[in-house]
């Protein structure tokens, strides 16, 4: 657990943006879920990787940066690393998914 | 103030597992390889989510490098299995 006491301006911010990185997840695999074709699944848990994860990012630079005293921005790899790589892997997948329909692979 | 932060570091890691339950669930079901492999990705980010959320809560950054590889294994492997099923290997010569 945190030790230090966290001050007003921080820990405001930082809660909500936590509380909507977790609902925004949330959103996102409830979509995957309930979504009734791969077409519009797709869609669904990329809210979760980029709005959600970006939250997430800014709240963890706010209170390690607090923490530590100094400016900390680790956090920034993670959010390049994801928008890079998330769309390659949506692309690629939705190709796989038009070929295997198109070719009439049932399972 | 720190209560706050800590409840809402609870909320949210449990919405990420919440998360990563459903995906579980679309990975088991999912009527074709496709579904499973998009539902194996969610279930990665949900994951690196939940390691980010305990950085935030134990407060150090220790944890960053372990989201880090998380992403990056959780694209390797959607990417490789995406490959897969488009050309039917994965490294061509």
């Amino acid at each position: 657990m945190i030790e230090q006491d966290i001050p007003f301006w921080i820990a405001v911010p930082a809660s909500v943006l936590l509380i909507m990185a977790g609902l925004l997840g949330l959103t996102g695999s409830v979509g995957l879920l309930r979504l009734n074709n791969f077409y519009r699944r797709i869609h669904a848990p990329t809210l979760g990787n980029t709005l959600g994860v970006a939250c997430l990012l800014i709240a963890s630079m706010l209170v390690n940066s607090y923490l530590a005293s100094r400016p900390i921005v680790h956090e920034v790899l993670i959010t390049l690393l994801l928008f890079t790589t998330s769309p390659v892997t949506a692309m690629l997948l939705m190709r796989a998914a038009v070929f295997r329909e198109r070719t009439g692979k049932k399972s | 103030m720190t209560t706050l932060l800590i409840g809402s570091a609870y909320f949210a890691m449990l919405c990420c597992v919440a998360g990563m339950g459903l995906a579980s669930v679309r990975l088991w079901r999912g009527p074709t390889a496709q579904d499973r492999v998009l539902a194996l990705d969610a279930v990665y980010i949900n994951g690196m989510m939940v390691v980010l959320i305990a950085g935030v809560l134990f407060g150090t950054i220790l944890y960053f490098d372990i989201a880090l590889l998380i992403a990056l294994f959780g694209f390797v492997g959607s990417t490789a299995l995406a490959k897969f099923l488009l050309r039917g290997e994965v490294i061509e010569p």
